[in-house]
């Protein structure tokens, strides 16, 4: 009698954690690295948000007397030709870095599902012309093409995030046109089309959701490419506006003939760009294989 | 094997077409605030005595005739007569010449820049990959990750800071021509090559070991250790063949990073070459030798990528097939 009643009670006891939750186990127990290079992206979106309060000094408050300063207690990284302290304008950078590199992401993302879905779903002479355009706009070397559409539209972060977004959506196309074709090969997929399901509703209640992870995936790992790409954008004088300090900016030739005798000012940015760029990499690369292991592939 | 040949080739065309289509339009559709300040920078050199008016520089850039009448007359200037027209500043110089005299210098350092990058991505993949899961194959993963994540233009700047201050040493800055003094050309090149090499290593090692995984998990090379061969003749012979297979391919995709690189480090290095070349005619939004520029990059992508596809099938006897 007391089994009767003990049994269901056991079934229902152990509380079923969310799928958020597992994931988040899963994530520290397997991927330990991509654990710790997650919480460092956290804290530097963090540390952009509250760039303003975090900063020790305002990114362009000049102090003409402490010019070139290395490394002390009152400017923790130093500070530049015109005697600004050089932690708060790598910071007001991590700003400027993450929020170009995510936007400049988010754009990818809707241009690559706008014509990957388009030619992976509708298939046929649209898919072949659109492919044919596809392979053509690949074969450009990326940042010369950047250059060029950033010197004809000039510099500023709205144009860099769309012409990034744009460019970057149209090579990524070709990951989701595949996901897309690779969707349609499933019995569900057959199976809604067979019950008279509409184009859209099929489009977004079937191949949307499948199509998920590795959207997801192949977008984490872009945005450190997006952040590189900006940065080089900026160091050659065609990225973010001047004004405000962004890393690849700082790197750039209003700084470099003050190199020689401040080092710091080369050492810095270029740190915290390849930290971040690392991390995200890094923690893109657990969230594919715990999302997606079929794309494990270069496991290295 | 004529079939995938020609057919290869075939699916060259449109893309060659549409590649110089988005070549002319990229440029073609130049913003009216570009022309102005072409204009005052015209006026300011002091191109055609300062009296360079708005419609004879749009006659000039052919914007005064219909889009398509435009693309004919640039594509047949170039099939026609190999001419990209002349340059819209500075004496007005051919395009062809200028781009033919800086084209070794991209040239050398490309090719400098794919061998430095394979003689460090080879032997740390193979090695990475038969010491799988040792210390030494996680140092070597790792170096290759952050490898990825470090700016090429870092680098160059790195190199030109700190030895500068610890050993009042800096990389060579001028030009010396390879026919004057071998050695001293190789010494301007090799730490611009290191440089980019370094950038592709990264990938490449990754592929070499990923490939070389799959190969050593293969029957014939459980053959080849049963026979009693040592490990230098399995890995060597047996399986590293087999493995640089796939490797071939992503130097072909790799080509565009690498040039995209040229540019940055060409600047960086003062090398004269086309990425230089680039970054001038921005700098002078000289369009038309933006798009000469870009069109001959983008050609020598294509091309590239088309031969590897073409002599795939003499690689990978497998592919002749399909």
């Amino acid at each position: 009698m007391s089994d009767a009643i003990g049994i269901p009670s056991a079934v229902i006891a152990p509380k079923r954690r969310s799928r958020l939750a597992e994931f988040f186990i899963r994530l520290v127990k397997e991927k330990p690295l991509g654990t710790i290079c997650g919480i460092i992206i956290l804290i530097l979106i963090l540390v952009s948000i509250f760039a303003d309060v975090l900063a020790p000094y305002p990114y362009d408050e000049q102090h003409l007397v402490d010019r070139l300063q290395a490394p002390s207690a009152r400017y923790l990284l130093g500070t530049d030709q015109l005697g600004r302290d050089y932690l708060s304008r790598i910071i007001q950078g991590a700003r400027l870095s993450l929020l170009v590199g995510l936007s400049a992401t988010a754009v990818n993302v809707v241009v690559a599902l706008l014509i990957g879905g388009a030619s992976g779903f509708l298939g046929g002479k649209l898919d072949l012309i659109m492919q044919r355009f596809v392979d053509a706009w690949m074969a450009f070397p990326g940042l010369l093409l950047l250059l060029t559409i950033m010197s004809l539209v000039g510099r500023g972060t709205p144009q860099i995030i769309m012409v990034l977004g744009i460019a970057g959506g149209i090579g990524g196309s070709r990951v989701v046109r595949g996901a897309v074709i690779g969707v349609k090969e499933n019995v569900y997929f057959q199976a809604a089309e067979a019950i008279g399901s509409t184009k859209w509703r099929t489009l977004i209640r079937h191949v949307l959701p499948n199509i998920m992870p590795i959207i997801i995936v192949i977008f984490s790992i872009s945005i450190g490419g997006n952040i590189l790409s900006v940065a080089s954008l900026s160091f050659l004088g065609y990225g973010l506006p001047p004004g405000r300090p962004d890393w690849g900016g700082l790197l750039s030739m209003e700084g470099r003939q003050f190199m020689e005798m401040a080092p710091h000012l080369a050492l810095w940015p270029g740190l915290a760009l390849t930290i971040t760029v690392y991390c995200l990499n890094m923690f893109g690369d657990a969230l594919r294989d715990l999302l997606d292991p079929r794309l494990r592939g270069g496991e290295g | 094997m004529r079939a995938y040949l020609i057919r290869r080739l075939l699916l060259a065309i449109p893309t060659l077409f549409i590649l110089t289509v988005l070549v002319f339009l990229t440029v073609r559709f130049i913003p009216g605030d570009a022309i102005d300040v072409m204009l005052a920078r015209m006026q300011h050199m002091g191109v055609g005595g300062g009296e360079v008016d708005r419609e004879a520089l749009e006659h000039e850039l052919g914007l005064d005739v219909p889009v398509h009448v435009q693309y004919g007359r640039w594509i047949g200037g170039i099939l026609l007569h190999g001419s990209f027209g002349r340059s819209l500043f500075a004496s007005r110089w051919e395009i062809k010449e200028r781009i033919i005299g800086r084209l070794p210098v991209t040239i050398e350092l490309g090719v400098m820049a794919i061998v430095i990058g394979l003689m460090i991505a080879l032997p740390v993949g193979i090695y990475s990959a038969i010491r799988q899961d040792t210390a030494a194959d996680y140092i070597g993963r790792s170096v290759a990750i952050i490898g990825l994540a470090t700016p090429n233009f870092w680098l160059g700047i790195m190199v030109m800071v700190y030895p500068a201050i610890w050993w009042g040493w800096s990389p060579p800055m001028e030009m010396i021509p390879f026919t004057e003094d071998p050695l001293g050309n190789l010494g301007v090149f090799i730490i611009p090559s290191l440089i980019l090499g370094t950038a592709t290593a990264a990938s490449t090692m990754r592929m070499t070991r990923t490939m070389m995984l799959e190969v050593l998990r293969q029957d014939y090379i459980r053959t080849a250790w049963s026979k009693g061969l040592n490990e230098r003749v399995v890995v060597l012979r047996h399986a590293v063949k087999n493995a640089f297979i796939p490797v071939v391919t992503l130097i072909g995709l790799q080509l565009p990073i690498l040039l995209g690189g040229a540019v940055i480090i060409e600047n960086i290095f003062n090398l004269p070459g086309l990425g230089r070349l680039m970054v001038y005619a921005l700098n002078d939004r000289d369009y038309s030798v933006v798009s000469a520029v870009n069109l001959v990059f983008g050609t020598a992508v294509m091309g590239a990528n088309l031969m590897i596809d073409l002599i795939y099938p003499y690689l990978d006897p497998r592919v002749r097939y399909s």
